[in-house]
């Protein structure tokens, strides 16, 4: 059995049924040892980092580690954004790079790049493997580090010479076990009982929901901590969905770019219960302040994110799962109270506030609350970065969807990969991308591979020919030269771009016909393209 | 505050690259850094001085223990410390300047390492503390040049990390 052979036989040990990826020199071993593995199926992207990303969508919706697989140096070099963005994000992935032949590294060679020194900074792991024999235990312990404690990238360099190399004997081990890497699973009885304390004790609570709930499955347990003990919820970017939009006790999105009483709520609790969230400057600004006001209960799988941004008087370390089930046990039930209702009826006021709208152009965010009352329960939309990132996090109402976006790194061009990720895991689940014409553009090649596989995406492409959310910061007196070198001139016209690719598509300019577009959009067969005309002035503030 | 970190890690390629890299990316500041096997040949220790706050410095623990090779952590307090450096220094030396020399090595326990007609090298393994006086101390007879190891640390008594 040859290295490459190894690898192959290992993944299908790891449960993988499926890899994105992008063949070249390097990798040709490996990928010949895939073409004779039917079990793992393969999508060939357009280029290396939309891997990364379509890796990132089939995890999130499936809970199963995503695999890329691309050639060295160049290959390598342009998964490096894919693998950062998964990081920022603690996606669990295993990236496998080709690399030049061992005894050649460190001779500049064709194609050789550094790739392990690369992604140091902003992969949880790397392994660059000097011997064939080693693959089976490698692969192993990659998948278990990528999948436990946070969840992260882990890349593994394979030498070309090393994929060619013949094994000794093949064995994977059925459990890995690393004296160095032990992860906290059940938080501190103690600290447990200091958290029950707390919110007993606790007039204004506030729970503030994150990522790491879903990273954690615990999307069930959370509900019923919330429901149990009546505590208003605020989720940040990475937390959206993790109630549904209209759940009473579902107060939106915190931060700079969320919900005016999502953020009232935190300011003016008397407890903020983090859970599995790390509030970077985009949604705690002040994180000291607020930490004067309000008592803080942090709970986080990585002790490291306790302390970092926001100093916890009560923190706990494990799994969110495991320590919101501990603390279910001994939570009675309590009402919400005064403090409650208030929360509930701004909320209510600001879901269904009155909208601006322009003659001839969309505002996004009629389109979105149009669209959400549209959707199936479980539709997963993919969310990309910029104006209409917060548009959509302010406006989209979703029931039991997965709302996916590139949270941490803020990679313009996630939507559309990911999109494809999730249908190659669920080709039968609703899926949406909602995009700008700046990060459509950064990924529309891959509507090939959607194409390929007959893939049914719907897109909603705002247009207003600009870098919007960069363009409304500069319009902002900080930048007295106000906009520049954001103009999106020399777009091509996307219909025929969709045209070209064989997918249907409809250009909006007019919110009358909005109902209809939608529907026609929802129930057309295969992918469609929606291009909505947006006013440049139409801002997130709106 | 200099703070004294010693971290036990697997003896594997590539660790020592992502220490530094940690520190340099989180915008810690190394004061020195000691790398060497220890009884298991599997296993390196890595004496750190590390120039930071008490708060700043948790953050340092933390993230050295999300490194996957990294097996224990753990600052080490001052006073329950037994830290060494060496230092080996060649210094001028002629017939006239020799015997004073060897005075400032005899009272500093310093050895001689090599000899030649116009210098000395000497050895001498202390505190830092002791080795900056040393160093001081023969700065007058010229010296020509001079490499420290930075500090390596265990805990006093019988604890171990």
């Amino acid at each position: 059995m040859t290295g490459a052979q190894a690898l192959v036989e290992s993944l299908k040990l790891a449960n993988v049924e499926h890899m994105f990826g992008y063949a070249g020199a390097t990798i040709c071993p490996a990928v010949d040892a895939l073409a004779n593995a039917p079990e793992i199926g393969y999508t060939l992207v357009r280029t290396e980092q939309n891997a990364g990303h379509m890796a990132s969508g089939y995890y999130r919706v499936t809970g199963k580690v995503g695999v890329c697989m691309v050639t060295s140096g160049p290959g390598a070099t342009n998964l490096i954004t894919g693998i950062a963005t998964a990081y920022m994000d603690s996606i669990p992935m295993v990236a496998i790079t080709g690399q030049v032949p061992s005894h050649l590294l460190g001779r500049d060679i064709f194609q050789e790049v550094d790739i392990t020194g690369a992604v140091a900074p902003f992969s949880k792991h790397s392994y660059l493997v000097k011997d064939a024999n080693d693959i089976p235990r490698v692969v192993a312990e990659a998948f278990h580090i990528a999948s436990t404690g946070r969840p992260g990238p882990v890349l593994i360099d394979l030498p070309i010479d090393i994929q060619e190399q013949e094994l000794k004997e093949f064995h994977y081990p059925e459990q890995v076990n690393l004296r160095s890497y032990k992860p906290s699973v059940r938080g501190n009885d103690l600290q447990i009982k200091r958290v029950v304390a707390a919110i007993e004790a606790a007039q204004r609570p506030v729970i503030c929901a994150g990522g790491g709930v879903f990273l954690s499955h615990a999307e069930q347990e959370l509900l019923e901590l919330a429901e149990r003990t009546h505590i208003p919820v605020v989720t940040t970017m990475m937390g959206l969905s993790l109630l549904p939009t209209e759940h009473p006790l579902n107060m939106g999105m915190l931060g700079a770019h969320g919900n005016v009483y999502a953020n009232k709520a935190v300011a003016k609790s008397d407890l903020l219960i983090m859970i599995g969230c790390r509030v970077a400057d985009r949604a705690i600004l002040s994180p000291a302040e607020l930490a004067k006001r309000t008592a803080i209960v942090h709970i986080d799988v990585d002790p490291a994110e306790i302390g970092k941004n926001m100093k916890a008087a009560i923190p706990v370390v494990g799994e969110v799962k495991a320590v919101i089930s501990q603390l279910l046990k001994r939570l009675e039930k309590r009402s919400g109270g005064e403090w409650l209702e208030k929360l509930q009826h701004f909320r209510r006021q600001e879901l269904t506030r009155p909208l601006p709208s322009r003659e001839g152009y969309i505002f996004p965010g009629t389109l979105l609350r149009a669209l959400g009352d549209k959707l199936r329960y479980n539709a997963a939309v993919c969310v990309d970065v910029g104006q209409n990132q917060i548009w959509a996090c302010k406006h989209l109402k979703l029931g039991g969807g997965r709302f996916l976006t590139s949270g941490g790194l803020g990679t313009m061009g996630y939507s559309l990969p990911a999109a494809v990720g999730v249908k190659v895991a669920q080709p039968e689940r609703q899926t949406v991308v909602i995009c700008g014409d700046g990060s459509f553009q950064m990924s529309m090649n891959e509507l090939a591979a959607v194409s390929a596989a007959g893939m049914d995406i719907k897109i909603v492409l705002f247009q207003n020919n600009i870098l919007g959310l960069v363009h409304q910061i500069q319009s902002t007196p900080a930048y007295p030269a106000g906009p520049f070198g954001v103009s999106l001139d020399g777009s091509p016209d996307f219909s025929v771009i969709a045209d070209a690719y064989g997918i249907q598509n409809r250009t909006l300019s007019d919110e009358a016909e909005l109902d209809e577009a939608l529907d026609e959009m929802l129930s057309s067969e295969g992918s469609y393209l929606l291009i909505c005309r947006v006013h440049p002035d139409a801002t997130t503030n709106d | 505050m200099k703070q004294t970190i010693s971290v036990l890690v697997e003896n594997q390629a590539g660790i020592l690259n992502r220490i530094t890299g940690l520190f340099s990316r989180r915008a810690f500041n190394i004061d020195s850094l000691a790398v060497g096997v220890t009884d298991d040949p599997a296993v390196s220790r890595i004496t750190i001085i590390v120039d930071s706050g008490n708060s700043e410095m948790e953050q340092v623990e933390k993230q050295l223990n999300k490194l996957i090779e990294v097996i224990k952590v753990r600052t080490l307090e001052e006073d329950k410390l037994i830290g060494r450096e060496l230092v080996l220094v060649k210094v001028n030396a002629n017939a006239k300047t020799r015997s004073d020399i060897m005075t400032i090595c005899e009272l500093t326990g310093a050895k001689v390492a090599d000899i030649s007609p116009t210098s000395l090298t000497l050895e001498l393994s202390d505190t830092p503390d002791r080795i900056s006086t040393f160093e001081a101390m023969l700065r007058p007879y010229s010296i020509q040049e001079l490499a420290r190891t930075g500090m390596i640390a265990l805990q006093k008594g019988s604890g171990k990390i």
